[in-house]
């Protein structure tokens, strides 16, 4: 049996289902998130001849693109719609789609390309797409971690004419956004306008993982292949390298030894 | 060759003295800049005109450039930059910037430039744990590591002159939400000192805040320590999650020196490390390491700083 109570509570419930019904109508975000896929964070890196050799090395998301994700999923949660991940890359790379299937994105879709582009390449064909599939908000890392550049967010707003803003540490929804960036002596909390490009930092937010039923529907999940024609890149690689060795530095026993090695910073490396 | 074109660093309004290694930077692609000032103000970019080897500066003068916009500082920049290859550096709000202003003339960015060699340009990839060299076909946008490239000099008599600018600003500052210390941030900060889990305490980085007040420092941490305790935020973290620096000194203490941890800070001119660990990674990559616990080498390491410094 019901109380009373627990009927009005019910009702009020309902009411409340109704109204955010209703306003997430007139809301509903089309989300698209861009994720790449780099090796682990913890891989070796090693060369063969000039270039490096990922074969070995195990592929993840990017970091940075988990803080996206999980940005975008809110989003969808706070204003209705369907959150779209899209990535560039090989046959390969469906791997890191089914990752954001399994972790709740609604769609995932592949731009074919598995030659390396430079960046007026890669945005050109990101450009084209977005559009094609229709978006009012993009969420992307604040860089990936294999370039480690931070380009494809800023330079895809550019190319769409959009609003963008980088680094963000928290996303507020509604008809603009609300976001926290970093600024000269603090952060600043800035409005903006949609559509727009945000790259996500990580922020104050817990990034979820997937469950088994993700796990199960990821597996199942269809990728949406596009194909493009990439226009040619004026930025070719020469070569890869190992960064240059550090000669040894000099090392101390104990405590003491600060004294000795303050005054080499002053008087050695004229740092201080 | 191409023309080059040096886009000033600007912080809290005013020239950063890094914009002399953009000269620097730019004469090593092929010809001496006209380097370009974003300001509000036409007087900030008196400050260029000290530098050596810039051909003219260009005060870019435009109510855009009060706050940060990305969209507004491109189109503004973009309105009055000439074809060539373009040099800023590579902090994080150049970084943004130069990959929209070079999307709107439809080139390439080649970001986080350490050298340049014979038209090449070379950029850690994988955190730094390998190096790339790209070759240009055509004008790009290129920014520059801070802190690596010589500076050019303080004997210019460079002309100033002043052009109007604007551009659509898309974004609107609602709150500057200032940090709580008036210590500089790691990003800003020409010396470091950070503290990892070894300090055993959040409470214990009121020594590491001592040595930073006393030389003018910035106090960072690592990931453990900003996961472990509350008190130290996360803008305080180096490293792959966190910020990405290059100061001239960056002092480690009770940072084991993780792959994730030197993502962020290897490129730093010199490193030193204070750890109790003689076999800790973090001595690998470091000028000058102290094998001992922050407790005994830090009181030594404050007194002869203030020593010196007084
Ligand atoms: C995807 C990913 C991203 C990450 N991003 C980052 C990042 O951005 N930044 C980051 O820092 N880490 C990051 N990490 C975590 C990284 O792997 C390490 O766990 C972390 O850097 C360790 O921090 P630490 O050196 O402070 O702690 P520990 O590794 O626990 O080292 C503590 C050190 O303190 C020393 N010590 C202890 N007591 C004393 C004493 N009294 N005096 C002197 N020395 C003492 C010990 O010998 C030890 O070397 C990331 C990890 C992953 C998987």
């Amino acid at each position: 049996m019901k109380k009373p109570a627990d009927e009005v509570q019910t009702f009020i419930n309902l009411f409340e289902l109704v109204e955010v019904f209703l306003w997430s109508v007139s809301t509903m975000a089309n989300i698209i998130v861009l994720v790449k896929q780099v090796p682990d964070t913890n891989a070796r890196i090693v060369l063969s001849g000039d270039r490096v050799d990922l074969s070995a090395v195990k592929k993840v998301m990017s970091p940075y693109d988990e803080f996206a994700v999980e940005t975008a999923l809110q989003h969808r949660e706070a204003s209705g719609g369907e959150v779209t991940a899209v990535t560039v890359g090989g046959a390969g790379a469906d791997k890191v789609l089914k990752d954001a299937k399994a972790i709740g994105v609604d769609k995932i879709v592949r731009i074919d390309c598995d030659s390396s582009l430079d960046s007026n390449a890669l945005q050109s064909i990101l450009a084209s797409v977005v559009s094609s599939l229709g978006a009012e908000v993009v969420y992307c890392g604040k860089s990936a971690a294999d370039t480690g550049a931070g380009s494809t967010g800023p330079g895809l707003a550019e190319r769409l004419g959009w609003a963008s803003v980088s680094h963000t540490t928290s996303v507020a929804f509604g008809d603009q956004l609300s976001v926290v960036t970093p600024a000269s002596g603090g952060n600043a909390r800035v409005t903006v306008p949609l559509p727009a490009v945000i790259s996500c930092d990580k922020g104050d937010i817990k990034v979820r993982k997937p469950n088994v039923k993700g796990i199960m529907q990821a597996k199942k999940a269809q990728v949406d292949v596009h194909a493009v024609d990439a226009p040619a890149s004026t930025v070719s690689i020469v070569s890869h390298s190992m960064p240059p060795a550090k000669p040894a530095g000099k090392s101390y026993q104990g405590g003491e030894a600060a004294a000795e090695v303050a005054q080499l910073l002053r008087d050695e490396a004229n740092v201080i | 060759m191409s023309e080059t074109i040096v886009i000033a660093e600007i912080v809290k309004g005013v020239v950063h003295p890094t914009t002399s290694e953009l000269i620097t930077a730019a004469h090593a692609l092929g010809s001496q800049p006209v380097v370009i000032v974003p300001c509000a103000d036409a007087g900030v970019a008196d400050a260029a005109a000290q530098f050596s080897g810039a051909s003219k500066i260009i005060a870019a003068k435009s109510d855009v450039f009060s706050n940060y916009d990305a969209a507004g500082w491109a189109a503004a920049l973009d309105a009055v930059t000439p074809a060539g290859i373009i040099v800023t550096s590579a902090s994080p709000q150049s970084k943004d910037m130069a990959a929209r202003l070079a999307a709107r003339r439809g080139i390439s960015v080649v970001q986080d430039v350490v050298k340049i060699e014979g038209g090449n340009l070379t950029s850690p990839i994988y955190s730094g744990k390998a190096m790339q060299t790209v070759s240009l076909s055509g004008d790009a946008v290129v920014t520059v590591r801070p802190n690596v490239f010589d500076a050019s000099g303080n004997d210019g008599s460079g002309e100033v002159s002043v052009v109007d600018t604007t551009g659509n600003v898309a974004t609107a500052v609602q709150e500057f939400m200032a940090r709580a210390s008036s210590r500089l941030d790691v990003a800003e900060a020409n010396i470091i000192v950070s503290g990892g889990r070894g300090m055993g305490s959040p409470a214990n980085f009121s020594h590491l805040e001592a040595i930073a007040d006393t030389i003018g420092a910035a106090v960072g941490a690592s990931r453990a320590a900003v996961d472990t305790w509350d008190d130290i935020p996360h803008s305080m973290q180096v490293g792959q999650t966190g910020k990405t620096v290059n100061p001239n000194l960056y002092i480690a203490v009770g940072i084991s020196g993780a792959i994730q941890h030197l993502a962020g800070m290897r490129s730093s001119k010199y490193i030193v490390a204070i750890n109790k660990d003689a076999d800790a990674p973090i001595f690998q990559h470091a000028d000058y390491g102290i094998v001992a616990t922050w407790e005994e080498a830090l009181p030594v390491l404050q007194s002869s700083l203030a020593a010196m410094m007084a």
